[in-house]
């Protein structure tokens, strides 16, 4: 886009010294600029491909692929391969590319400036090879009145016009002792503008981008109907701070999931498809801010000021009460089940540390709608039409003291006892509202019923407002660049003498790789041989017109 | 009012109808470009054909000096062109049902992609000739990518049909939204135009390559219907001049839908990644088109690069890989 003047720009670099003065204009040369966006879009391949730690929508895939790929994991790793979007080597592209960038657009933005000063570049010598030339001799040629007219044709048209000093002609061309008038336009220098809008823009983008990964927060968490969240670091299930992310002053908003909705198709080819979400919130924006309620649903988020509570994801929390041997409700509530597929079969563990005297676990599935296979039950659809709890039980101790941290979706089995019923596993099914006794007496548990949990994804980015505001500059300066043509017009007057004819020449020539607009010199060259047509004086005799056009394009 | 199901396999009818005439207009072509011996005819050809197809000014019975091989060149191209105009009538047809008998913009799953894509691309050539008709050798450039733009359209067709579809009908919730209609058919119809853009680029490289052999002499001299390399690459920046600020739109209306959705304008997604990586090697096609040393066969290769990303991030990263995504809906 920089119509190769970007070489030339290059050598005007800033550092003294030859070998630096060599580097520099290497580096913000076009080619080089070429080369770091191929290895730019090169370099971003292995990130789509290979899973990534904070950017995946799947935040176990890195943990999984290693424990897959134990050889191949580590080296990838030390390449930064699972991190490619904040790894050193994608950085040190995109910032190569950045001041490549720069050392070429400041020069031509000094230039750009100036050119707004000069005059419209003189013509060139042979002016019948621009791209696009037309003469004519008329009768009786008023020199005077045809450089006035020629000046507002083009002034009409936006160009900036100098008219030169009449000269004597040159005296091959024409008889000796006529005076030539050169009439220079220039047009279309908001392209060059634009052009250096757009690479200007890529550096706020940059700003913003890097204002939010600096200053922003992400968080997930993940709410059963009837809990509640309050907007602080300990509540997040996975919180990603930023660097300079204000961890205490986080927007104090505190909410309640009082319900969630899930629709399905229910009919025929696309049975099973999702079809609507909603998540019904009764939310506190500050501790001091009267309750209000809201419905957060895909693409509807719940904005308070700068941050938003976004749906992102559903599930079951079957609601459970544990009984222990003693007969004391030692847990009751929902406990969130992780989806396994799009049937909503979910999986998950109940841990009952409070138990006593021995602690109990249970681990298991959940089926909304069970159906028998020849292998086992299985979840035929989405929606909790005829739900089953699946689960097998531990006693011993959880192991929740050791102080290492634990995932609530799997149970620790180390010091832990798997319960049997003669010499099987004890397995059972519960629908809701049925009970389960332990064998050897150590307690029941209680299916009480279904409910549901969201996943929601909270987040504050306070640099996308300038992310935005660099986009529309950016797409602004890219239009402009790409649509206008900058172009130069001369009209050469040949003022008549006694001995011959005087001379009208009109000669365009486009300055950038885009062409001459179709219709515009046409229109000119119509134009300034108009006004002697009506008293039908002038006979439009020996006339010219030359197109270079269609073998001539790109400067 | 008729029903959804009657509307839904209208639209599958008329898909149908406009895959059978694809064809022939392409037969058609084909049967134009191996009867035209080309070069030395190709101005009195081309002029016979601006009067006949696209109404340019014609100056004169130019045809009448190229007798029969030209003639018959002619009602080829001729017919071919009539025959993508009605194959693209029933196309924009059946994508309108389709839409009416899904009660939304029918493009929200990878058959209605493949479907709305293709008829970009054909509309596309179209117009593309229809800009091309002024001059009559930038026209014959222009009907030479037919066959293979009007190929691609009917084998796109024939997989949506047989592979891709899907039966019509409502919306998964998270593709409910109004950004759906702006950021789907922004990066549609830049699918469809980059299309002609690739096979511009492609037709180049080829000329170019038979232009190398037939100066270095090894080759055998093939006759070929490829129109000259400089109107080709000519044409292929123009394309890509107007489809890349359109890309680039799109991809920001993709990020403000991901900012609306999920949180994060950008993620990294490998949808995002790959429209990132289309977006990165046309930027540099155009880059090199500006550069002396990097214009023509290197460049052409760079635009072909970026399209070839661009069919991964639609085929690719759509089947194989997962993200946040993979809802389209395979």
């Amino acid at each position: 886009m920089a119509e190769g003047s970007r070489d030339q720009a290059a050598r005007h670099g800033p550092h003294p010294g030859s070998l630096g003065r060599w580097v520099w204009s290497r580096l913000t040369s076009m080619r080089t600029a070429i080369v770091l966006l191929i290895s730019l879009g090169v370099a971003s391949i292995p990130g789509s491909l290979l899973p990534q730690r904070g950017v995946s929508s799947d935040p176990g895939a890195v943990v999984r692929f290693s424990r897959e790929n134990p050889d191949l994991a580590p080296w990838l790793d030390r390449l930064g391969l699972f991190g490619v979007y904040s790894a050193p080597w994608f950085a040190a592209i995109y910032l190569l590319l950045l001041i490549s960038m720069t050392g070429c657009v400041v020069p031509r933005l000094v230039r750009l400036w100036r050119a707004f000063g000069d005059d419209p570049a003189p013509p060139p010598r042979h002016l019948e090879r621009a791209d696009r030339y037309a003469d004519w001799e008329p009768e009786a040629l008023q020199a005077g009145a045809m450089v006035a007219h020629a000046q507002a044709a083009l002034r009409r048209r936006g160009y900036r016009v100098r008219v030169d000093r009449p000269v004597p002609s040159p005296a091959a061309t024409t008889e000796l002792g006529s005076v030539t008038t050169v009439v220079r336009g220039e047009k279309g220098f908001l392209r060059e503008a634009g052009n250096l809008l757009f690479h200007a823009s890529l550096l706020v983008m940059l700003l913003g981008v890097a204002l939010g990964s600096l200053m922003g927060y992400e968080g997930r968490v993940a709410v059963a109907e009837g809990d509640d969240f309050t907007n602080v670091i300990s509540q997040y299930d996975d919180f990603t701070p930023s660097p300079l992310t204000d961890l205490a002053g986080l927007r104090p908003f505190s909410f309640t999931l009082n319900d969630f909705d899930a629709q399905f198709e229910t009919v025929a080819a696309r049975r099973g498809e999702p079809r609507s979400f909603r998540a019904d919130l009764e939310y506190r924006s500050s501790p001091q801010a009267p309750v209000r309620t809201a419905s957060v649903e895909p693409n509807k988020p719940l904005a308070m000021g700068s941050t938003k509570v976004f749906l992102t994801g559903h599930g079951y929390a079957p609601k459970v009460t544990v009984r222990d041997g003693g007969g004391q409700v030692a847990f009751s509530g929902p406990v969130i089940f992780m989806p396994r597929d799009s049937t909503y079969a979910s999986d998950g563990v109940i841990k009952v540390p409070d138990a006593t005297p021995e602690q109990l676990g249970f681990e298991g599935f959940f089926l909304p709608t069970v159906e028998m296979g020849p292998s086992g039950p299985f979840s035929l659809f989405p929606d909790d039409l005829d739900p089953r709890l699946v689960l097998t039980a531990w006693s011993g101790d959880l192991g929740l003291d050791t102080g290492i941290a634990q995932s609530v979706f799997t149970l620790e089995k180390a010091g832990m006892n798997q319960l049997r019923s003669g010499d099987q596993p004890f397995a059972f099914s519960l629908k809701p509202g049925q009970t389960a006794a332990l064998p050897g007496r150590k307690g029941t548990i209680t299916f009480d019923g279904v409910a549901r949990f969201a996943n929601l994804q909270i987040a504050r980015d306070p640099g996308k407002e300038v992310a935005l505001l660099a986009a529309i500059l950016l797409l602004t300066g890219l239009t402009l660049s790409l649509t206008i043509a900058r172009r130069r017009a001369w009209v050469v007057v040949t003022a008549p003498t006694t001995t011959a004819r005087g001379r009208v020449q009109v000669a365009a020539s486009a300055v950038t790789r885009r062409g001459l607009p179709r219709e515009e010199f046409d229109q000119i060259s119509e134009e300034l041989r108009a006004p002697a047509e009506p008293n039908g004086r002038s006979r439009h005799s020996p006339t010219r017109s030359v197109a270079h056009q269609s073998t001539r394009h790109g400067k | 009012m008729p029903s959804e199901q009657a509307l839904a396999s209208l639209s599958n009818s008329l898909v149908y109808a406009a895959l059978g005439i694809y064809v022939l207009a392409m037969l058609s072509y084909a049967a134009a470009a191996a009867v035209a011996p080309v070069r030395m005819q190709r101005r009195a050809t081309a002029v016979a054909l601006a009067t006949v197809i696209a109404g340019a000014p014609s100056s004169g019975p130019a045809s009448l000096d190229e007798p029969t091989s030209s003639q018959r060149a002619g009602f080829g191209w001729r017919t071919g062109t009539s025959l993508t105009v009605l194959a693209t009538a029933l196309h924009a047809l059946g994508v309108l049902m389709r839409g009416l008998a899904s009660g939304r913009a029918p493009w929200g799953n990878m058959y209605e992609f493949a479907l709305v894509g293709a008829l970009v691309a054909s509309i596309a050539y179209l117009v593309l000739l229809r800009i091309q008709r002024r001059s009559a050798e930038d026209l014959r450039v222009a009907l030479s990518l037919g066959v293979w733009v009007v190929g691609l359209v009917a084998l796109t067709l024939g997989l949506a049909i047989t592979v891709l579809y899907v039966p019509a009908g409502p919306l998964i919730p998270v593709l409910n939204s109004y950004w759906l209609v702006i950021h789907v058919a922004a990066a549609i119809t830049c699918a469809g135009v980059f299309t002609v853009g690739a096979v511009c680029h492609l037709l180049y490289l080829l000329q170019v390559r038979s232009g190398r052999r037939a100066e270095s002499g090894t080759g055998r001299g093939r006759r070929t219907t490829l129109p000259s390399a400089e109107t080709l690459e000519r044409i292929a920046y123009k394309v890509h001049v107007f489809a890349f600020p359109l890309w680039t739109f799109a991809v920001i209306a993709g990020a403000i839908w991901a900012e609306n959705a999920w949180g994060r304008y950008w993620g990294w997604d490998p949808k995002e990644t790959w429209a990132f990586i289309t977006w990165v090697m046309y930027a540099a096609y155009l880059h090199a088109a500006a550069t002396p040393s990097w214009r023509g066969a290197r460049g052409a290769v760079l635009g072909l690069l970026g399209y070839a990303a661009l069919l991964f991030n639609f085929i690719g990263v759509n089947m194989w890989i997962s993200g946040l995504h993979s809802y389209a809906g395979v």
